[in-house]
């Protein structure tokens, strides 16, 4: 997913290969991650798709299938990714993630811990953040989920960017040997008022801390717990409002300047010549719209973040 | 690196706990990820370690102590003023009606907080300690407050300290603190007060006469965070999380060739060179001759290795053929030398000249480099990012989305919801991308204090509209 020098940027080659991971998309809320294999077949409500159709076509085409339905072939992105990948847990969106990044001040080169790695949709938006030259070293105390994450990693071609610990960050904080190391710290946890004194040392000074809590009593204790080593403790909400654009023949309310007298006079008395006038007034050309989708997301969660203190 | 196996295994063990099961399967690669990760860990030390003694302004851009000449954020009482700084030698910021030097800034780092100060040689800011926050603060807020304000009446008498009176206080040496107590010692009302009103009427007070300058690093966050609260206008109502989505929706990142329409001063270019981290390039493109302004990118502290990587390219040199190419060169070489009039009156220009005799500073915005032309046209960009609030967005797209890579990722900006409107609906019919979609960002902060946790009084109502979606292969341009 991401080019590691200049000689494979994103915007070459961008033919795929077997053994890539390409995202299918469908519809605009109907999307897959499939790993193309020379032998392999996609079957969906379209038709059959054989794989070998795909090789050596360029990304961003339109394939057939055997019925003649069609799907479109992607190049994986983080946030494709994050609309794709299996919810072993409740994950982050893009919202908050780049909301995150932006505010966690994530460059190339910057090291950053998080925990809990969940299903590993914030992971692979950070790797991208520090990639080529920094690291995430990510935590969590459920094995089988780590593992998963890990095989994700893989997966997506991220695994060099990131280490996957098994580890209860609340029970035991952060491994000493991150001391001082991290640019930033990401908290997703329960309670993650325990891990703070922890990740305050694996912080550089004025490193940036963050943490994700769905309910406000966790926030009021994090915020108490961070206000002895921390400072610029600040919380925010972000959601995102969609849009859906059509075009829409608009309905005028028409008064006619010749025939005065009310509109329904007008109809009764409608002889050739106003019948079409009142006709072409009602069809107008169609204008494009715009309105809220009504469904929303209401509330994911709330970031707090702070910064470390500087005591030198 | 040169560690022992003993101590790899050690490491190996307390990061990770697997079933003795499933150890064959993974050992390997857990174990080199451990290599990496204890490795990782003091290389990363070894280097921040040295980079502290290496004072060439060339150095990371990660760099957290200020050096003489970098660009600062003055933030003074957490948020109430902003004002964006250089540390040269005779610069200085205003409080109150008192100026200060900010000399004592250079070589402290980002973060620290200074106090006011009457000094032997005048007016002069001081560093202060940030304490760890007190207990007992903690208590008085807890238990319950029985007071109220039903006898409280606001009519300017409660206080019997005059002006002359603080001001004599201060020619005695008393420190902001000081004057703060007097204060509220002073009050006639303040017993009265709930605590929750105590603490407010302090703070009030602290603000006035005991002010905090923070030292703050401009970045993309900061930097757009002040611009939107001084000069909206100027960045077109881009708000910093409308920001961070441009950012991921472009799928920006080290390598990457990011083509932008900066039309707000810059702060979108800044932004994606931030994050390219010395790599890749961000090419801003534009209609004519004269590219957009962009000062804002000065105000980021970028070295040599990022500057380069911003770069320009008119429009029309996109995707014109190679011969047309020389005389172009020529006439937009010439327009160089008078680019940017703004330049001269920026007090910028004279660190440059100062920088550029001991080596020679690279500029950002040059014209992009021949060879990255060269494969633009070739391969196309990687992603584009459009930022020009005030100008009709499908005119930009048709122009500027040729040049995309097939499968990249593209976002458009407007403060406007209609153009995007129009702007989908099209790109729809033309089948040229999918995954279309018009998104509005919403953002609010909150005031969270032990039993008066709630959002802030204001917010802001809008940041603007976001068009994101991906190109689609179409054959007419077989190259790409």
């Amino acid at each position: 997913m991401f080019p590691t020098d200049s000689t494979n940027k994103l915007s070459f080659n961008r033919k795929i290969s077997d053994g890539d991971l390409v995202i299918v998309y469908e519809k605009h809320d109907n999307m897959k991650a499939v790993k193309v294999c020379e032998k392999s077949i996609l079957e969906n409500r379209f038709g059959v798709f054989k794989h070998s159709d795909w090789i050596g076509k360029p990304y961003g085409c339109k394939v057939t299938s055997h019925k003649g339905g069609f799907v479109y072939l992607l190049a994986p992105t983080p946030e494709l990714w994050t609309l794709v990948l299996s919810h072993r847990t409740q994950i982050l969106y893009i919202a908050d993630i780049s909301f995150v990044i932006m505010y966690l001040e994530l460059v190339p080169g910057c090291v950053v811990l998080e925990s809990g790695t969940g299903s590993g949709s914030l992971t692979t938006s950070l790797a991208r953040a520090v990639a080529p030259t920094g690291h995430v070293y990510t935590f969590d105390f459920h094995e089988p989920r780590a593992v998963a994450a890990r095989e994700d990693f893989e997966k997506t071609g991220v695994c060099s960017l990131v280490t996957v610990g098994v580890r209860d960050i609340q029970g035991e904080g952060f491994p000493k040997d991150l001391i001082g190391v991290a640019d930033a710290v990401f908290l997703d946890l329960p309670q993650p008022w325990l891990a703070i004194p922890s990740a305050g040392e694996m912080l550089k000074p004025d490193g940036v801390l963050c943490s994700f809590s769905p309910c406000i009593e966790q926030v009021q204790r994090s915020s108490e717990t961070l206000a002895s080593k921390f400072t610029d403790i600040r919380t925010f909400e972000v959601l995102l409002r969609t849009y859906e654009v059509r075009e829409v023949k608009m309905d005028q309310c028409q008064t006619e300047e010749a025939t005065p007298g009310s509109h329904r006079s007008c109809k009764r008395k409608l002889r050739a010549s106003e019948a079409s006038l009142w006709q072409q007034d009602n069809s107008g050309s169609p204008i494009v719209m715009a309105r809220p989708i009504s469904e929303a997301k209401g509330h994911t969660g709330y970031l707090t973040f702070a910064r470390l203190k500087c005591v030198e | 690196m040169g560690n022992s196996q003993a101590q790899l295994q050690v490491d190996c063990s307390t990061l990770t706990r697997l079933p003795s099961e499933s150890l064959p399967l993974l050992r390997r690669p857990l174990c080199f990820a451990a290599a990496l990760f204890q490795s990782r860990a003091t290389l990363v030390r070894q280097i921040e370690r040295e980079m502290s003694m290496d004072d060439n302004v060339n150095s990371n851009q990660n760099r957290r102590i200020t050096w003489e000449g970098c660009s600062v954020l003055l933030d003074i009482n957490d948020g109430d003023r902003l004002i964006f700084s250089r540390l040269t030698a005779g610069a200085i910021v205003k409080i109150g009606n008192k100026n200060y030097p900010l000399q004592p800034l250079i070589g402290c780092p980002f973060g620290s907080v200074f106090q006011v100060e009457n000094g032997i040689n005048g007016p002069c800011l001081s560093r202060a300690i940030q304490a760890n926050n007190t207990e007992d603060k903690k208590e008085c807020t807890l238990k319950d407050e029985s007071r109220d304000n039903r006898a409280l009446i606001d009519n300017n008498t409660a206080q019997t300290l005059t002006g002359d009176d603080i001001e004599g206080l201060r020619r005695q040496g008393a420190s902001g603190n000081e004057i703060v107590e007097a204060l509220i010692a002073n009050s006639a009302t303040f017993e009265n007060k709930t605590s929750f009103s105590q603490e407010k009427y302090r703070l009030k007070k602290q603000k006035k006469y005991d002010p905090k300058v923070i030292l703050r690093r401009p970045f993309a966050r900061s930097i757009c965070d002040t611009y939107f609260k001084k000069y909206p206008a100027r960045i077109g109502f881009l708000r910093v999380d409308t920001l961070s989505l441009l950012l991921s929706f472009g799928n920006v990142m080290a390598q990457s060739d990011v083509l932008v329409v900066d039309m707000i001063g810059g702060l979108l270019t800044g932004a994606v060179a931030e994050r390219l981290g010395g790599t890749g390039y961000v090419c801003n493109t534009y209609l004519g001759d004269s590219p957009h302004s962009t000062e804002i990118v000065r105000i980021f502290n970028f070295n040599d290795e990022i500057n380069r990587r911003i770069v320009r390219l008119p429009l029309a040199e996109l995707s014109a053929p190679e011969d047309v190419d020389s005389k172009e060169q020529s006439v937009l070489q010439a327009a160089n030398s008078v680019d940017n009039p703004s330049d001269q009156s920026h007090p910028v220009s004279m660190e440059e000249t100062i920088v550029s005799k001991v080596h020679k500073a690279a500029k950002p915005g040059e014209k992009a480099p021949e060879d990255a032309i060269k494969l633009w046209r070739e391969n196309g960009f990687s992603s584009l990012i459009i930022a020009a609030p005030d100008v009709d967005a499908w005119s930009i797209v048709k122009e500027v989305l040729p040049s995309l890579s097939f499968s990249a990722p593209f976002v458009i900006y407007h403060q406007y919801l209609q153009p995007l409107a129009t702007c989908m609906h099209n790109l729809q019919v033309e089948k040229m991308a999918v995954g279309l979609q018009i998104t509005e960002p919403w953002l609010r902060e909150y005031q969270v204090l032990p039993s008066r946790t709630h959002p802030h009084m204001q917010m802001s109502a809008c940041g603007g509209y976001i068009l994101s979606g991906t190109k689609l292969y179409n054959d007419s341009q077989p190259d790409k």
